[in-house]
């Protein structure tokens, strides 16, 4: 009780500099939640790319109905296979003459359709890499009726690499973001506990506990924490919608980041505090 | 009660602010601790208020030692003994008595005892009429006062008070000798630093220290003994 009122009449008395931490903090947590957008977004648009990635298995013009449902089948079971469609020979033709418009008359005067059925394997999330693709393809060779696996090994390999230097790339410079402003928070706890040594002193000298002196600077500091989590939240919010409006559409990142960033932000006040205030429960 | 043995302090490259200074005061005790200044007797009555720890020697204080108490315990010592600071040490945004709350709250007092004992406290250092004043709006016998109120508000076995008349005028600092007077007659032990040689003689039964160069040089009971 006595905790949570001197908190708040700690942040009442001192609003400016209550307020310039908060300030301090939010701007801190707004790096990191800009580099959390841009991150998540990252992720997203290369997953969407991922989500093209197939094997296309050509079929022989011979092969009778119930050998290619076995393939199909054994497809299926495998774990990195989301789904198998089946394009026959005249659908592939059609697709041709779509997607190649320039070759229409070509096409037209053929009188048999020199395209072959295929079977196009998406592959399940989790499953879009290198090794993967290469083990669905390899599966498909006791099948003599198969006549060429494709699945753009270049492509999918670069996209593989991109999505590791994407990680590392994030963990590195997350971190860094975060460690920056972990200190910056701390300073702005530590100006706030030092504006108030005086009061720390009295309270030691007329006999006050070190947990009752500390309580409330922690409450305080994990108010200021949350209440620069909150800021950050809303400034990475119209952010987002800012760059979204005009320059391309952004994606806003999972409930989950959002809470877990303020509560970091309470977290990180508090401990700040704790350390902060260390000192000067020594001191006389 | 109070005593040191041998207690030396130093403070880097300032010399030694006490010299192996011994001295006892019993329970229900009230001396004048005297000396020029820089003798040494605000040093003395942090040591004993132990703010800071002697470089050699023992301070004893109401059965804490300065050897064993560690510094999250000396709220336990500063329940006991009180200080009323040669600068007061009061919280200067809030008023006198928010002042005297604050002692009483931080030490865990009852909340609905915190007002009214506040202001009983005030009222009997007579500053009832001022107690919604900010105290640096107080000048600086009232600031004093303030202190005194605040010194005694956990009741105190023992109270120490730096220079207390300080910069009073005479009226003032009688004033402020009454209150001692009256805390003294309630049984606490009192030891109060004063280079006011004049108020000293005003209380001949009082016993009377003096400081010299941190060492102790002259003690009104010993002397007493002495001739005994
Ligand atoms: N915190 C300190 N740091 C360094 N020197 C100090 C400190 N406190 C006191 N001294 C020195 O110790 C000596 C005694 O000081 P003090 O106890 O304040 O004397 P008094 O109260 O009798 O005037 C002085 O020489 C003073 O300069
Ligand atoms: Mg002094």
């Amino acid at each position: 009780m006595y905790t949570i009122r001197e908190a708040l009449a700690g942040i009442r008395r001192a609003p400016v500099l209550t307020g310039l931490s908060a300030a301090m903090v939010a701007l801190a947590l707004f790096v990191v939640g800009l580099f959390a957008v841009a991150t998540y977004n990252l992720h997203q648009a290369l997953s969407r790319v991922e989500e093209r990635v197939e094997v296309v298995i050509y079929i022989q013009d011979d092969v009778r109905e119930a050998e290619l449902r076995l393939l199909e089948e054994d497809m299926l079971g495998l774990p990195e296979v989301r789904g198998v469609r089946h394009v026959s020979k005249d659908e592939a033709l059609v697709r041709a003459r779509t997607d190649l418009p320039e070759f229409e008359e070509l096409f037209l005067s053929m009188d048999v359709n020199p395209l072959p059925a295929s079977l196009e394997v998406e592959l399940a999330p989790g499953f879009r890499d290198p090794a993967s693709v290469e083990r669905v393809a390899d599966r498909t060779a006791i099948y003599p009726f198969v006549d060429e696996v494709r699945f753009g090994r270049e492509w999918i390999d670069r996209l593989h690499l991109l999505r590791q230097i994407g990680g590392i790339a994030t963990g590195i410079l997350g971190t860094a973001f975060a460690v920056v402003a972990g200190l910056i928070i701390a300073t702005a706890v530590r100006i706030a506990i030092f504006a108030r040594r005086d009061e720390i002193q009295i309270m030691r000298l007329v006999g006050a506990t070190n947990g009752f002196i500390r309580r409330p600077f922690l409450l305080e500091g994990a108010l200021t924490g949350i209440l620069g989590g909150f800021l950050a939240l809303l400034l990475t919010y119209l952010a987002t919608v800012a760059v979204s409006r005009t320059i391309f559409p952004l994606d806003w990142i999972p409930a989950e980041w959002t809470v877990g960033g303020v509560a970091a932000g309470g977290l990180f006040g508090l401990v700040a505090s704790a350390f902060a205030i260390r000192r000067y429960l020594r001191e006389v | 009660m109070i005593e040191l043995s041998h207690v030396t302090k130093e403070y880097a490259g300032r010399g030694k602010a006490l010299n192996r200074l011994s001295l006892r005061l019993d329970k229900g005790e009230f001396a004048f601790l005297t000396g020029h200044s820089g003798s040494g007797k605000s040093t003395t009555l942090r040591l004993i208020h132990m703010a800071e720890s002697p470089s050699s020697g023992e301070v004893v204080v109401c059965g804490f030692s300065s050897g064993g108490l560690g510094s999250h315990e000396v709220w336990k010592l500063r329940r006991k003994v009180s200080h009323v600071f040669q600068d007061f040490r009061l919280l200067p945004g809030r008023t006198a008595l928010e002042n005297v709350a604050f002692a009483l709250e931080v030490t865990g007092a009852p909340r609905h005892e915190v007002e009214p004992r506040s202001t009983r406290l005030l009222a009997q250092v007579g500053l009832a009429a001022k107690s919604s004043l900010p105290v640096h709006e107080l000048s600086g016998g009232e600031r004093q006062r303030v202190a005194i109120a605040r010194a005694m508000s956990n009741e105190p076995l023992v109270l120490l008070a730096d220079e207390p008349t300080g910069n009073l005028d005479e009226r003032a600092s009688r004033g402020i000798m009454e209150l001692f007077r009256d805390l003294h007659a309630q049984g606490v032990t009192i030891l109060m630093a004063t280079h006011d040689l004049e108020l000293v003689r005003a209380y001949p039964d009082l016993r009377h220290l003096e400081l010299n160069q941190g060492e102790l040089v002259f003690d009104s009971h010993a002397v007493v003994a002495g001739e005994a």
